[in-house]
């Protein structure tokens, strides 16, 4: 296990998030792909921690990311029932009033 | 050897798991593969000695995913959350993007000069971690509070189905003529209306 190699692993899960975020219809399925990507960040976090200064300031950014995402998922949750309520559907093609 | 192994284990399992809520064709389905990813990546962060961090990760992301699950069968009906499906666009166009977000990590993380490790892990880390929050990285938690905080209200707010613009119209101070508050609400109630 090295730093590279877990890097490696996270960048996998980052570049999977960031297909599901941009591909899927479903605004369930497109936080999937957000958290997705958050784990990654999580990761590559921690392994930058361990492998390059193990001190306490590491740690306490990797539970920022993790109330970041906390934070994704109850706002996502509550745009998503916003859109259902007034779209009658939770695909994000019906939500598209802010496109360019 | 054997943290090796765990570790190439674990790996697969994350990345398989990430790639198969994407592929599998319902989407209960894929909140279950999202969750095994979860956990790997949960125990990856434990073999990175980090086990608090890595505990709550594991934690918070099975939690999540049964509230995915709850809202998944809310806005979609039980069938449709548990038959194949396919919704999707841009496949063609994510999945360029996504390699080449890959291959340009994937560069960087191998030609980049990575420095030596500075300082040493302290004797025990989810000790050191308490300590930190409690001590020189209050702020950090001060910060994040009223982060959570007002994500609470805004939730809510965006939630609420009926907010005091539904009830009150424009002016929030309408009264009836005997000077009581006078929402438009389809079911009366409460006191003084």
């Amino acid at each position: 296990m090295t730093l590279q190699l877990v890097l490696l692993v996270s960048a996998a899960l980052f570049a999977i998030g960031l297909y599901g975020a941009l591909s899927q219809q479903v605004v369930v399925m497109v936080m999937m792909g957000i958290e997705l990507m958050i784990n990654g960040v999580l990761l590559a976090g921690g392994a930058l921690w361990w492998f390059l200064a193990p001190t306490p300031d590491g740690q306490t950014l990797l539970l920022v990311v993790l109330a970041a995402m906390t934070v994704e998922m109850a706002m996502g949750f509550a745009v998503a029932t916003v859109v259902h309520r007034s779209r009658n559907s939770d695909m994000t093609d019906s939500a598209t009033d802010l496109a360019g | 050897m054997i943290v090796a192994l765990m570790f190439w284990a674990f790996a697969a399992l994350a990345v398989a798991g990430g790639i198969a809520v994407f592929v599998v064709n319902s989407m209960a389905r894929a909140t279950y593969a999202l969750a095994v990813s979860f956990v790997a990546v949960g125990a990856m962060i434990v073999l990175l000695h980090l086990d608090y961090i890595g505990v709550i990760t594991i934690l918070m992301m099975l939690m999540e995913m049964a509230i995915m699950a709850v809202f998944m069968v809310m806005f979609m009906g039980m069938n449709p959350a548990l038959m194949p499906m396919d919704m999707t666009h841009h496949k063609r166009r994510s999945a360029i993007l996504a390699a080449v977000v890959f291959a340009l990590l994937a560069g960087a993380i191998f030609l980049i000069p990575w420095p030596a490790r500075i300082g040493s892990p302290a004797a025990d880390l989810t000790r050191s971690l308490g300590d930190a929050i409690m001590g020189s990285k209050m702020l950090v938690m001060l910060t994040i509070s009223p982060v959570l905080f007002a994500t609470i209200v805004a939730a809510l707010v965006l939630a609420n189905p009926r907010g005091r613009y539904d009830r009150y119209g424009d002016r929030l101070d309408r009264r009836t003529a005997d000077g009581y508050p006078d929402p438009d609400d389809p079911i009366r109630g409460g006191i003084g209306r």
